[in-house]
């Protein structure tokens, strides 16, 4: 009688070549039949003595201020677009595609700007904390910065990210193109909560109106248990003075909450009972309903996920193994779990989500794939303790396609024959 | 002269003088300078008519403001410029195209008076007067049918503004 054979651990996880995401941990690859050669044959490197041309003399100087490598200057940001007759009034993309971590360089952080970059001398700015306070104050940069300091990585979503997706056809960009109004970084500043206690918060206060220094003067109102909670006026952006087109010297930074809420170049706080209702938060960053109607002050961004290798653009090299990889947040809190399916959604398998998770911050997910050659579909679902990513078709079916903010659908990759890789709704 | 020590007793004692804990254990230096009540500015508009200046102007005097300083960008009737639509549209859309005008979707009539003191005309904002804004405000809100040609608007008149929009508007936030 043939003996049971025991459970292959490096079967593969769902359909259409998903492997187990602990591939690598368990060093299945070698017994997958898949070679690991090392990257350099011993034998003809000790034989080999020439030098390459940058092994012949020394290399350049010593700098100021590094840049990345002229071989990578294709890596910039992308999808800039300003509004007519302007320059600065519009936004530009992360190239997810590019970068790997969860941290975004900050020169390739998203921008989204109303009136262009002002540049502000840090001794000129004042901020103002008033309103419904016992004793309205003020405050130079340089008394911030004596302040008591928090460091926390945060990312920070345009609530306009992705919309391109709920167009009636799928749009040929990349990652990036689609889904780069999303950044992470390390920021570094003082918690609003200490300037409000300093000033002292009338009874009847409930919410506080940020404005930025910008020539639109840009601003929002903030629920003043926002503020009290984890509400950062960040100085500093990956280690370094804030770059001026993330509001330096001084921007608030709200966790989890729509980007435009997080107002750059701040130079007031108004504490107050109600909302001001400006533009911002009526005529646009709305959510309109299929139904006619619109929501106001709908912060946070929902949970969401997408594959940034490989995706949109770019081009596989023939069947055999890729690691998938993609980010995932949400704006309630840490990512929980992230699914990945090559077979357009029939089957999924659980993705490595590489520690450390942190709340309200972008999470790498990670899966070895092996393609067969033959044309599929890629997507990434992911959730937080309560909320699950949906599908195109059920966001679509709930709130329309008018709507514009918060869209946090899945999305999906076609890889066709040739590995050609396209934006594709399922 | 002061000695090394001397320094730090020094700094010592102003920081046990002026260090106050916030509610969260974390002792602050409290540098907040006083802001002196000529010093406190604010241009919010409030939805409530609060915050809106003295002065007044109507749709007649608006409709030059509006050539001289919004047309090249919106357009010569506020519908075919470059840059945003500011007329017409369906009140409540549901599809597009989305026509996000005062009109038809603006709830508060004194978010336009806000918007343009703030922010507008795009190149040079901050340029109209108190009664520039109002008469371009009474122009736009006349173009989008909410106000008669004829009406001057001043602080207490745009706040009884309604626009048509309103109602459609909520939000899981209490609000007043």
């Amino acid at each position: 009688m043939a003996k049971k054979q025991p459970a292959n651990p490096i079967a593969n996880s769902a359909g259409n070549g998903l492997l187990d995401r602990r591939l690598f941990l368990t060093g299945g690859l070698a017994s997958l039949g898949i070679a690991l050669s090392p990257v350099v044959n011993a034998s003809e490197s000790t034989i080999n003595r020439a030098r390459k041309p940058w092994m012949q003399s020394p290399g350049r100087a010593l700098g100021d201020y590094g840049q990345p490598s002229q071989h990578e200057a294709a890596v910039v940001r992308e999808g800039r677009t300003s509004q007519v007759g302007t320059l600065g009034s519009g936004a530009s993309r992360t190239p997810l595609q590019d970068l790997q971590g969860t941290i975004t360089p900050s020169g390739l952080h998203f921008e989204r700007h109303h009136s262009g970059i002002p540049d502000i001398h840090p001794e000129q700015l004042q901020l103002s904390v008033q309103g419904l306070v016992k004793q309205p104050l003020k405050f130079s940069l340089n008394d911030l910065a004596r302040y008591p300091l928090t460091t926390k990585t945060y990312f920070l979503e345009c609530s306009g990210n992705s919309a391109v997706n709920l167009g009636p056809n799928p749009a040929l960009l990349t990652c990036g193109g689609i889904h780069g109004l999303v950044s992470a970084s390390e920021w570094t500043g003082v918690p609003v909560s200490y300037l409000l206690d300093e000033a002292g918060i009338d009874s009847k206060a409930k919410w506080v109106v940020a404005e930025g220094a910008d020539a639109a003067r840009m601003n929002r109102s903030i629920p003043l248990d926002k503020m009290l909670d984890d509400a950062l006026l960040a100085l500093y952006q990956n280690g370094e003075r804030l770059r001026p087109e993330q509001g330096y010297p001084v921007r608030l930074l709200l966790p989890g909450y729509e980007g435009n809420t997080s107002v750059k170049w701040l130079h007031r706080l108004e504490v107050s009972a109600q909302p001001a209702m400006s533009r911002q938060e009526t005529s646009k960053y709305t959510d309109l309903n299929l139904d006619g109607r619109a929501e106001m002050f709908t912060f946070e961004m929902g949970v969401k996920s997408a594959i940034t290798s490989p995706s949109g653009n770019q081009q596989l090299t023939g069947k055999g193994y890729y690691e998938i990889s993609g980010l995932a947040w949400s704006g309630y809190g840490p990512v929980r779990k992230v699914d990945v399916s090559a077979d357009g959604g029939k089957t999924w398998a659980a993705a490595q989500l590489e520690e450390p998770i942190l709340d309200k911050s972008l999470t790498r997910f990670r899966i070895p794939w092996h393609w067969d050659g033959t044309p599929c579909t890629l997507l990434s679902r992911a959730a937080d303790a309560q909320n699950h990513q949906p599908t195109r078709a059920q966001y679509t079916k709930a709130k329309g396609t008018s709507g514009f903010y918060h869209y946090n659908a899945m999305q999906a990759w076609r890889i066709e024959a040739d590995g050609g890789i396209h934006n594709v709704y399922v | 002269m002061f000695t090394s020590r001397g320094l730090v007793a020094t700094a010592f004692a102003l920081v046990s003088l002026n260090a106050v804990s916030d509610p969260k254990g974390v002792e602050t230096p409290r540098l907040g300078q006083q802001l002196e009540p000529q010093e406190v500015h604010s241009i919010t508009v409030w939805p409530d008519g609060k915050g809106l200046p003295p002065g007044s102007g109507n749709a007649v005097t608006g409709q030059k403001v509006y050539a001289q300083q919004c047309q090249a960008c919106h357009g010569l009737s506020g519908k075919d410029g470059i840059n945003d639509t500011l007329v017409g549209g369906q009140v409540a859309p549901t599809s597009l195209p989305k026509l996000r005008t005062v009109g038809s979707y603006w709830p508060y009539a004194t978010s336009l008076f806000d918007y343009v003191r703030r922010a507008m005309p795009y190149r040079t904002p901050g340029s109209l007067s108190d009664d520039e804004v109002y008469a371009v405000v009474a122009y736009l809100l006349f173009k989008n049918g909410v106000i008669e040609e004829d009406l001057t608007l001043n602080a207490a008149q745009l706040s009884k503004v309604n626009l048509p929009n309103r109602q459609r508007f909520y939000s899981e936030y209490e609000l007043p």
